[in-house]
This record gives C-alpha cells, structure tokens and sequence, in this order.
C-alpha cells in the first residue's frame, strides 16, 4: 500500500486463523467482524463466524455488560466450527479485555486501544492495575495502539466532530488487522462507498481510518510479522458468504417460486428471527407479502387465513413467542393447513437470553400444544443449510397439508458461512394441486384423505367447494362438526399417523464414520459444525466413533432406531437439558448419554472431544 | 367493505337466500337473536352479487361464531378473538375475496381486542359484524365488557364493578372508516345496515344488539319495547336532524361540546338541531354518538360514519405489483445478490 514502507516484514503461511474483535456495543464489533469475515470467503477461505452481543442496544458504555464480540474463524481446509479459542484478539477497552482474554490462545496476538485504557475504564472493568503496563500480559504478543488519536489525526483535515471522528475507529482497528492477514482492503472500500456514499465526508473518513490502520501496521516496527491463509479447496462452484437468517429468508423465497405459491409471512419482530422479516418484506416482487402483526397470535393466525387462501404461508419467531402461537399451532393442525412455523431458539425460559444461543425448544417443538397435536419437526444444522431446511419443509408441509416446525437457533441464524449457490434449474419444483369446481354437483369432501391421509387443499373461490373448517373437531370425510367418541379417537389417530407417515418420505438416516462401534454420537441443529469436527478429531486420536446429525426430528428416519443399536454408546450432546436424549430413550429404548450445556454459548470443540474419549476410556 | 367480482364464465344464477344456507342444523338456542341475524345476512347477501364461492365468513369463538357453519360459502371457525388476523392474511393474499367477520362482545372486546384494534386502525377490507348480547353465552352466563355495572352473573354475585366498554366508540377510536349500529328485531333495519356494510370499501363495523334470551334476557328491551322504542333510541340519516320520540317533538341538541335531548318547538326548531354527517372526516361527531347512551339519551342506531380511506390490502398489493412491475423477481439474480466468487 503505503510507498514509504521501508521495514521489510516477513509473511508465514498458516493452514487456519481465528480472530475475535471485540468492544463496546457502540464500537462497531459487528460490522468489522463481518467485513473481515466477507474479505475472508471472498479470498477464498471456508469461514465460519460466531457474533456474540449483549441483549441491552447499549448498555453503559465501557461496562462487561455491554461488550460485544465477534469471532471468525477462517481456513484454507474445511471447517465447521467458528473455534474454540482465538489466535489474535483485538479488545477496544478494558472490559472487552478481561471478558475475552480467557480465549486467547497463549502467545496469542493481542491488539489493544490504550486510549480506552484510562481510570475510568480500568475501574469500569474491575482492573486495579493497567494491565499494558503492569506485565500480566507477558504472555501473549502485545500490541497497545492508541487507535483513538491514531484515527483523529487520520481523519483531521475533514473537520469532523470528535464523535464523528471516533465512531471510524473500527476502521482503523479492521485496517490493522487487515494488514496482519494480509487482506485486500478491496471489499471494505466497496462496502464504504455502497453505505456512507451519500455522505461524503463520512465515507472518506472511514476510508482514511481503515488506510491507516493498514499503514500503521505496514511502516511500524510494532508488528514484524504478517501471516497468509492460502484458499480453501471448497467444492467448485459459485459461491457467498451468507447468514442463516439470509438463506432462510432466500430458501423460502426459492420454497414459494419453485412450487408455483406466493409468500406469505406473518410475524412479529423478536430477537434473533427478526432479520427473516426484513429480509422478505424486500423481496416483494417475488410476490412476497409481509404482515408485520399485531402479536405473536396474530402472526400465526394470520399465516392460517393465508393458507386457507392458497398462499405458501408462514410464521416466524423464537421461544417466547413460539409460546404464544400454542393455540394457533393447534388450530392450523386441526384444519390441517400447510404452513412453516419458525423458531429461531434462543437462551429460555421466558425471556431468558435473547442474543444468546440455546435448542431447549425441541420439547416445546414437540409437545407445547394442548391436546394429542403432532407436527413435523426438521432442523437446520449451520447457516447454509438453511436454504436446503427451508424448501424441505415447506415441500413436506403441502405433501402432506399439515404445519410443519422448522427450528433454527441464535448460533446459526447470525452465524456466517460460505454457500455454494445452486443452479435454479437443479432445484426441485413442487408441484402442489388444488382440487378444481366440482362440476356433477357432488357434495365435496374436505377430510376425504389421500393415500398419504393428506386432505385436499380447496380454495376459496372454487366454485361447488365451499366448506367450513375450524378448530373443534371434525368428522371424519365431512369435515363436519362432531363430538363423536369414536371418531374423535379415529381423528386423533389419523393425524399421528399422518405425521408418522412423513418418515417414508424422507431419506434414510446417514451416518458418518464406522457402521458400528464405540460410540455414535448423535446430534441436531446448531451443534452440527462443533460435533461433526469434535468426532474427525477423536477418530485421528483413534477412537472407534461415528457420528450421526439429524435434520428430521420428527418424526425420526426410519432407520433411526437401527442405528442407534449398532453402537456400544451413544452419546447425545444438546445445548439443553437433555430432549433429543428423552425422545431417543423414549422411542428405542437405548441407554443414550447427555453432554449438555446451557451457558448461551456453542459447544467448543475440545468440550465433545473429551466426552467422547471419556466414554471409551 | 366491497369487492369487484370476477364472475366465473357463464351466466350469473341468481341466488336466492336459501342459496346461502349450508347443511347443518342451526344450534343456537331457540328464541337467541342470532337467527334474525343469520337470517337478513342470508338474504342480503343475494343482492351484492358476490358468488358464495367468492365469500368468506371467518369467526372466533363464542355463540355468535358458530354463525360460518350455517352458511353455504367458505369459512374457518377459529379460535377466541383472532378472526380479525385470519381474515388480514386470507384478505391480503386474496384481495378479491368478500370477507366476513363474525364475533361478539367477548371474542372482539376482551380476548381479541388486540386484533379488533389492529383490523380497524389498517382499514382491512373486511366486514366485521359484532353481535353484542352484553354477557358471555357459550359459557352459560359470565359478565362481558360490555355488561352494564351492577351486572350480577355467576362470576359477578354481587353486581359487577367493571365500566363496561362502547364497541362503537372503540371503533371509532381506531379511525373505523364505517361504522354502524342495528338491532338483532329490527330486521328492515338490520339488512339495510348489513347491505350499506358490505359495499363500503375499507373496513365495516357493525354492532348489532342481540338478544341472549336464556341468560340476559330483555337486556335491550328498553330499545326493541314497541311502547317506548321511538323514544329510547334515535335513527341516524345523514344531512338529517336528530330527531327522535313518538311524536317526532324530541331532538338532539349540541350545548358547547355536549349533545343535550331538548323539546322541538317553544323556541327550538329543527335547524338548532345537530345535524348528522356520515362523511365528516373527523371521527369526532361519531364519538360523541356512540357514547350517547340509555336512559340518559336515545341510542343511535344507523350510520354513524362512512369514509373513504385506502384499503390495507389495497394498499399492500400496489405494493407488490409496483415492485414486479419494475422488475420480476429472478431467483438466480436473487442467489447471486451481493459479493460472490468462483472456486475452481
Ligand atoms: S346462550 Fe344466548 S346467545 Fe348463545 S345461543 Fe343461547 S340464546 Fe343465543
């Protein structure tokens, strides 16, 4: 970059890197982990990212509570998890330093502001001492950058107020740590010019703080050395760094294309689902309509009327909210309406930890509804696999004219990772019939079923269809109103066995590893990066163990129940207290063994390595 | 609210009110006002020239929400209080469709008022029919909302101590652009109501007074009693005094911001009267109606409001068409959006 660089730095090739930028809420982590995430995938690595942020928009500034991080993990290999620990860590204020310093691998690269390092933010953090100064971080390769005064004087010649000036410093911090990766500032100068464009100023200002970040690292001495990532050697291919919510939000819209519908979405924003909703309601010329609800209650109920109507609807939300839906979820199972119910789970109960990761809703998933009330259940395992989850379950919701639950999580909902876009001809397409206008005049049948028990979907509009639906319960063909004791138990049986049926419909369960063994370890949703990683590495140290993640989790594979004898143990790590393990017990009778965690966090790879090889000590 | 029609090829047959009754034996108790409901909807809706494969009746729970069963056209009998938002999603993907709400004083007011409040204040293109019998039927006999004060019920042994809720006032309070009010006997009256409901474009409320004969019987005696009716209660007719009593001598008049029952004659004639205006843009006369109430004053039945606002769904749709107009959505254009590169 810089023409009077004169210190010549020498550059070492590592095979993976992990960063984690972290400060204040109103520092602007977010934006300079996902900009060093996108120059990352557009360099070609495999990325895998984890945003951690506090519940509070801003807390205190320069309190614990109001830290904000995020956390990259990039390769030039196959990854699946965002890493245990981080190789470079970059803390804007004491409180992001004592918060996160546990991570830093030792002699890890540690990047300070030592601006923010003053009375106040020390005390903030619980620091007696200043820890630049008083040698507790002799272990890791320090580097104290005034970035404050740093990117004032870059920014000096445009007049710009102190705060203005100051909000540009994670430019500065995201030029440094460019330099250190030896990235392009290409991408970061594109998204500058897109997003501050109309303002001028501001965007030059943002420029010159990430050149100089780049150039302090470059014509310094501090720092001597830099270190390159090489590609990946992905599957060839198109590809984009996306998000979980982007490649729900571009799944559905694919899900409503593909099988001729248009979208509907009722919903009612909630943290972390409520980029779903921004991300549809601009997709309108998709035929996308979004309905930002009243309440959770009518989110749903609204997605029922629009599936009575024909459209491909769909209600989005987390736990508290999925709580809410309850009687809705029943009244859409009882009319036997296709629709998506979304969960985007979050840290419970009750409010519990909005931003934080947790998947102790399977239980709610399954059972939170009044009465005898099955639904489909299918999970998404990283934030790519989204797309795939998405259509998948809105082809099962019309095959078989139920709701169907898709559970996401926090994790993977903001979580990134490269996706191999498809071709839009290689995609399924759903064909999904109305009945047409009865013609002879014969009465029609709105609970006649098909060969899967999947009931005509009739139109409004129709002529010689009309029928009534609604939640009490329905005689059997009819659909009438009846109190009949045998034919509540006839219906009661018919929708579990039409949800049971969903399990001849989709692929049998694989299993990754030996066909029989140690120990299976046997996971869903989130999870999938950390124990698909956690079971190579036991199989390198020599452990006989397989593993096996389930996207359908109800009903299960039906050769579920196979494999999960063909193993001496099998383990089942959720970020719960134990409900995949209580279904898996339930259902096949197998002496499965937890590994839970409920702290808001992922499981580190290293935590399942160690159960799995304490299983076969 | 009102529809444009598609008419399915072919000559319209003309339909007769028996043409909108389904199969299903009525079960609301005998005597109940629902019947007479049941029964003008049933005829007027042969005069609005929507086919019944084109109407839809959605409804909550509660007496009055068993009302979709009995008719020969599409319907979904919900859950409590959420009609309105079942309605919003079948209307905004389905614009052409005739949309009926059908709820009550417990369902709209109290477990549903949240969604009442939202259909009203978007202006949804929906007919919304309130039947008020001021206690709650289905459950054999609790106070409602709209129960007067003192109201002994099972719940309220010693008279209720709630302030009951003005379902009209409510309504006008979300901006209603059509409001309207008749009475479960008046069946001339009720149709009219019902017809003025359903070619209004945007969203229609119509309270109607029922009569739960089997537990609150005569509650609006005062206003369906053939000897005192002229007198207790007021027919609204836009650009017209309010007038009202046997003899037509009693009128309505403003005194500052309060309405005043004054004597016609002894220096009072009709133009000192407060004239009705069902298009005044502001709400603020109809407020002031339905808060007029027995025995105080007479209670308006009628019109009380009918404007022209922009649909929601109307709105929602432009929205959608705009968008496709500029360019269709292109899922590949769609998978690529953003920075992408190539692996080899
Ligand atoms: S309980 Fe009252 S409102 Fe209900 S059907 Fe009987 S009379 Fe009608």
């Amino acid at each position: 970059m810089s023409a009077t660089s004169a210190v010549a730095k020498e550059i070492s090739e590592i095979p993976s890197a992990t960063v984690r930028f972290c400060g204040d809420s109103g520092d602007g982590m977010q934006l300079a982990g996902t900009q060093f995430t996108n120059t990352s995938a557009l360099a070609g690595n495999d990325v895998a990212t984890f945003p951690d942020f506090p519940a509070e928009i801003r807390a205190p500034r320069g309190t614990k509570a109001g830290v904000s991080g995020f956390q990259i993990h990039f390769a030039s290999e196959e990854i699946f998890t965002p890493g245990d620990q981080v190789d470079a860590l970059v803390a804007m204020n004491p409180a992001a330093l004592v918060t996160n310093l546990a991570d830093l691998v030792p002699g890890g690269i540690l990047i300070l502001n030592s601006e923010a390092f003053d009375d106040k933010g020390l005390k903030q953090a619980g620091y007696a001492t200043n820890p630049i100064e008083d040698g507790s971080l002799e272990g890791y390769q320090l580097f104290s950058v005034d970035m404050t005064k740093l990117t004032r004087l870059a920014v000096e010649s445009l007049n710009l107020g102190v705060k203005e000036s100051d909000r540009c410093r994670n430019f500065y911090a995201m030029g440094l740590v460019f330099w250190l990766y030896d990235r392009s500032m290409e991408p970061t100068l594109r998204y500058i010019e897109d997003k501050f464009g109309k303002r001028p100023e501001i965007a030059e200002a943002n420029r010159r703080a990430l050149t100089a970040g780049f150039n302090y690292g470059e014509t310094t001495d501090a720092l001597h050395s830099q270190y390159r990532v090489a590609p990946a050697k992905l599957k060839p291919g198109q590809y984009r760094n996306i998000t979980g919510n982007q490649a729900l939000a571009i799944g559905l819209v694919a899900a409503a294309k593909l099988s001729g519908k248009e979208l509907f979405l009722g919903s009612y924003p909630i943290t972390p689902a409520s980029d779903i909703l921004h991300d549809l309601s601009r997709h309108k010329n998709f035929g996308v309509r979004t309905f930002q609800a009243e309440d959770e209650i009518a989110a749903v109920t609204s997605a029922i009327g629009a599936a009575f109507g024909g459209a491909m609807a769909i209600t989005t939300s987390s736990g508290p909210g999925i709580a809410l839906k309850g009687e809705g979820m029943g009244l859409a199972v009882m009319t036997e309406l296709p629709m998506l119910i979304i969960n985007v789970q979050r840290g419970g109960p009750s409010t519990g930890l909005p931003t934080k990761t947790e998947q102790a809703d399977l239980m709610q998933a399954m059972y939170g509804r009044n009465g005898e009330c099955p639904m489909p259940i299918i999970a998404c395992r990283s934030p790519a696999d989204c797309f795939e989850v998405a259509i998948e379950a809105w082809r099962i919701a019309a095959r078989f004219m139920t709701p169907v639950m898709l559970l996401s999580d926090g994790y993977i909902a903001n979580g990134a990772e490269p996706w191999r876009i498809p071709q839009v001809d290689a995609l399924p397409t759903m064909e999904i019939r109305h009945p047409s206008a009865s013609e002879n005049g014969d009465e029609f049948h709105p609970y006649e079923r098909n060969e899967r028990l999947s009931r005509p979907w009739a139109l409004p509009g129709t002529p010689g269809l009309m029928h009534r639906i609604g939640g009490l319960e329905k005689q059997d063909i009819t659909g009438n109103v009846s109190y009949d004791p045998i034919n509540h138990q006839h219906m009661v049986d018919t929708r579990a066995a039409k949800v049971a049926a969903v399990a001849n419909d989709v692929p049998l369960q694989e299993v990754d590893g030996p066909e029989t063994g140690d120990v299976l370890v046997l996971s869903w949703g989130g999870t999938y990066g950390a124990c698909a990683t956690a079971v190579t590495r036991a199989r390198q140290l020599g452990t006989s163990v397989a593993h096996a993640h389930l996207r359908y989790l109800n009903p299960f594979p039906r050769n579920l129940g196979e494999i999960v004898k063909r193993y001496k143990k099998v383990l089942v790590p959720e970020l719960n207290k134990g409900q995949l393990i209580m279904l898996v017990r339930h259902k096949f009778l197998v002496d499965a063994i937890g590994l839970n965690k409920v702290q808001g966090k992922p499981f580190t790879v290293a935590e399942i390595v160690s159960k799995i090889q304490e299983l076969v000590k | 609210m009102s529809t444009d029609t598609q008419q399915p090829s072919g000559s319209l047959p003309v339909l007769q009110a028996a043409d909108f009754a389904s199969d299903q034996e009525v079960r609301w108790c005998p005597g109940c006002g629902d019947y007479s409901i049941l029964a003008q909807m049933k005829k007027v809706l042969p005069t609005l020239g929507v086919p019944r494969e084109n109407t839809v009746f959605i409804s909550g729970i509660g007496c009055s929400s068993r009302f979709p069963y009995y008719m020969n056209t599409y319907g979904i009998h919900s859950i409590h209080g959420r009609a309105p938002a079942v309605a919003t999603g079948l209307k905004l993907t389905r614009p052409e469709l005739s949309v009926w709400v059908i709820t009550g004083d417990g369902d709209a007011l109290s477990i549903g008022g949240n969604h009442l409040m939202h259909a009203i204040r978007r202006n949804l293109d929906i007919n919304i029919v309130l039947f008020n019998n001021r206690i709650y039927g289905l459950t054999k006999g609790q106070y409602s909302p709209t129960s007067p004060l003192g109201k002994v019920t099972k719940s309220t042994p010693f008279g209720s101590v709630e302030n009951p809720l003005h379902p009209l006032s409510i309504a006008i309070g979300c901006e209603a652009t059509f409001v309207a009010r008749s009475i479960d006997v008046h069946i001339k009256h009720l149709g009219m109501v019902l017809k003025r409901a359903a070619e209004h474009r945007g969203v229609s409320f119509v309270e109607v007074y029922q009569n739960c004969n089997v537990f609150n019987d005569g509650a609006f005696d005062y206003a369906t009693d053939r000897s005192q009716k002229s007198d207790t209660t007021i027919e609204l007719e836009h650009g017209k005094p309010l007038i009202f009593g046997k003899e037509r001598n009693k009128g309505i008049r403003l005194n500052g911001m309060d309405p005043e029952v004054v004597e016609l004659g002894k220096g009072i004639s009709e133009d000192d009267l407060l004239f009705h205006d069902e298009k005044s843009t502001e709400p603020t006369l109809a407020y002031l109606l339905s808060r007029m109430t027995h025995p105080e004053f007479p209670e308006p039945i009628g019109v009380f409001r009918d404007v022209d606002r922009p649909s929601y769904d109307s709105l929602v749709n432009a929205q959608v068409r705009d968008a496709r107009a500029k360019r269709e959505g292109d899922l590949t254009a769609l998978f690529n959006a953003g920075d992408t590169w190539t692996v080899n």
